[in-house]
């Protein structure tokens, strides 16, 4: 069996998830997104490719077309396009039923502030497309609400003024993090940090998360809604139940093995192997 | 053992060391990628861009 491994850096869970491979005989096609070119119609000579690229826009046209030519990929293409666009992940939980934080979405300035207004403070911009809690702004006003928008307008590239904007949910110092490998949920973390963004790459801290029936339900819906496979689902606790705040797609684990206990990079190999 | 690009501090690679892979110089703490094997290179680490993540 030969497996396509899309990539760019190899960071610790790559080197995890090449080890598993490597440790069940499997043979390997590294696969660098920098060196790629594509012509529409060719592919690799490979059984699947999985992908773990550090770009987003890299992974998602990269498989995108690559299956076009007829080889499967983990995740797919759709998966990668709707979970690296915050909108597109908010539309398909909305579609799924699946609870999530009121957002709004604004293309100017001025509608960006009244849907703030609609929401009441405090509210978290973000970027449509983004990772690891950067470029996060916590809104506490109408004066700082006004600033931003503004500095995002001016100085940012036109995705900056597409504003999606989500009501803060008081999470009290932690959310979880939860891990779907096709229909399991088999593990879960919390990330703690006394500050609001709580983003292991934030320096939050990872503990082990029991894996409650609401964790799995919600985590499981989650995953489906965006298409399923190999997810990070990342949710909220409040007084009404868990809310899902994103789904990632080429998700990182390597302060959740430890933690939890679980071999999720082996956990991870066995699935793709289950599929090509 | 390649040289670290940044400090020059001589950097020996593991067995299992694989093009692509993230070091940190162990002198000068700079993020290195490894850019070869045969024979052993490194060269920074690109700055993070904006869609990277996860």
């Amino acid at each position: 069996m030969r497996i396509g491994f899309l990539h760019s850096l190899i960071r610790k869970e790559e080197k995890l998830l090449i080890g598993e491979f490597e440790a069940r005989g499997v043979e390997l096609v590294m696969i660098d997104d920098r060196k790629l070119t594509f012509d529409l119609f060719s592919g690799p000579d490979v059984d699947l490719v999985f992908e773990r690229c550090i770009n987003h826009s890299r992974a998602m046209h990269g498989l995108r077309l690559v299956e076009s030519t007829g080889v499967r990929c983990i995740n797919t293409s759709d998966v990668s396009r709707v979970c690296g666009d915050k909108i597109l992940t908010s539309l398909a939980l909305k579609e799924a039923n699946v609870p999530q934080p009121p957002v709004r979405i604004a293309f100017t300035e001025a509608s960006a502030l009244e849907a703030i207004e609609q929401l009441g403070y405090p509210v978290v911009l973000k970027p449509v497309v983004g990772s690891w809690g950067r470029l996060l702004s916590k809104i506490n006003d109408r004066e700082t609400a006004e600033s931003i928008l503004e500095h995002k307008a001016i100085l940012g590239s036109y995705h900056h003024s597409i504003f999606y904007i989500q009501q803060y949910v008081e999470k009290k110092g932690r959310d979880i993090r939860s891990f779907v490998i096709g229909e399991e949920c088999v593990a879960a973390i919390y990330r703690t940090s006394p500050h609001w963004i709580t983003n292991t790459a934030r320096g939050a801290v990872a503990t082990g998360c029991p894996v409650s029936d609401e964790i799995s339900s919600i985590s499981l819906a989650a995953a489906r809604a965006v298409g399923g496979g190999v997810l990070a689902v990342d949710l909220f606790e409040t007084d009404s139940g868990l809310l899902v705040n994103e789904v990632n797609y080429t998700m990182e684990f390597r302060n959740s093995i430890e933690t939890t206990g679980v071999n999720i990079p082996g956990l991870v190999v066995d699935y793709v192997l289950e599929k090509a | 053992m390649s040289e670290c690009p940044v400090c020059a501090v001589q950097i020996t690679f593991s067995n299992d060391t694989v093009v692509g892979e993230l070091l940190e110089c162990p002198d000068c703490g700079t993020e290195l990628e490894v850019t070869a094997l045969d024979p052993p290179a490194l060269a920074e680490a690109p700055e993070t861009e904006e869609d990277w993540g996860e």
